[in-house]
């Protein structure tokens, strides 16, 4: 089965212009979460990976969008987050997945660290144009 | 503006975080405990994040800061009750907060504190 193919069952679209939607984007991914049954464990690690990303959209992409989609493939159900914004783009992509690797006063592991707590993690960027980062994390059988 | 009390207990302050904190939020906890260690002239700062229920990398860093900055200050600092899903999530997300010490719960941080003066 293809990676894209699976079906959205719900959706929420949350607006990042500020460190306190990054809250709103936490306690709605938690929500989400916990309707989709996921463990403890688990709904701290996409709430995290949804806070690292969400930070980026309003500290490096100038504010943007996250979309909340609870996704069915057969019989597995997951969340995919996704991250949009108009902002200055990465120029290295390689390099900002990389530990450590901060233009900001981070400590350079959102993207890297976020990506280790996800299942399915894709990044597009273009320089002038903007950034969208797609995580999906499954609910295990 | 929001604020996070601080409570001063002889010589040491505690701190227990109970609202999901945004950033901003955060960076003033992190003020107020630097000035309120020189002002108490406290020895110790216990932090009680046993309500968190998730610390990313802008937390994380939060509290490896007021370590190091009571560190300099001639104060120690000891974290209290993290939830085992929070420590699970911090290790996997690259965070060990190397040279903070913590313990189980308020009652053997303040013990720790204790050993430490």
């Amino acid at each position: 089965m293809g990676k894209g193919d699976f079906r959205v069952e719900r959706a929420d679209d949350v607006p990042l212009g500020n460190s306190e939607d990054v809250v709103r984007l936490r306690q709605a991914v938690r929500e989400r979460a916990i309707g989709l049954g996921f463990s403890l464990v688990d709904q701290t690690k996409v709430v995290t990976a949804a806070s690292e990303l969400g930070r980026n959209t309003v500290q490096h992409g100038g504010g943007g969008q996250a979309s909340i989609e609870v996704v069915v493939n057969g019989t597995r159900r997951g969340l995919r987050l996704s991250f949009r914004d108009q902002g200055p783009g990465i120029a290295d992509i390689n390099q900002a997945l990389q530990d450590g690797f901060t233009t900001g006063k981070g400590m350079g592991l959102g993207l890297s660290g976020s990506r280790r707590l996800s299942d399915e993690f894709s990044i597009e960027s273009t320089p002038g144009v903007g950034t969208t980062v797609v995580i999906i994390r499954w609910k295990p059988f | 503006m929001e604020r996070i009390p601080i409570l001063r207990m002889g010589r040491n302050l505690l701190v227990t975080i109970q609202v999901d904190m945004h950033d901003q939020l955060a960076m003033t906890l992190q003020d107020d405990l630097t000035e309120r260690i020189v002002k108490d002239r406290a020895r110790g700062v216990l932090i009680d994040i046993s309500s968190l229920d998730m610390v990313d990398s802008f937390i994380g860093r939060m509290i490896s800061n007021i370590a190091a900055m009571s560190r300099v200050l001639d104060a120690q600092t000891v974290v209290v009750g993290m939830q085992p899903a929070v420590a699970i999530t911090l290790v996997e997300l690259g965070l060990d907060l190397a040279g903070v010490r913590t313990a189980l719960n308020v009652e053997k941080g303040m013990a720790l504190l204790t050993t430490l003066e």
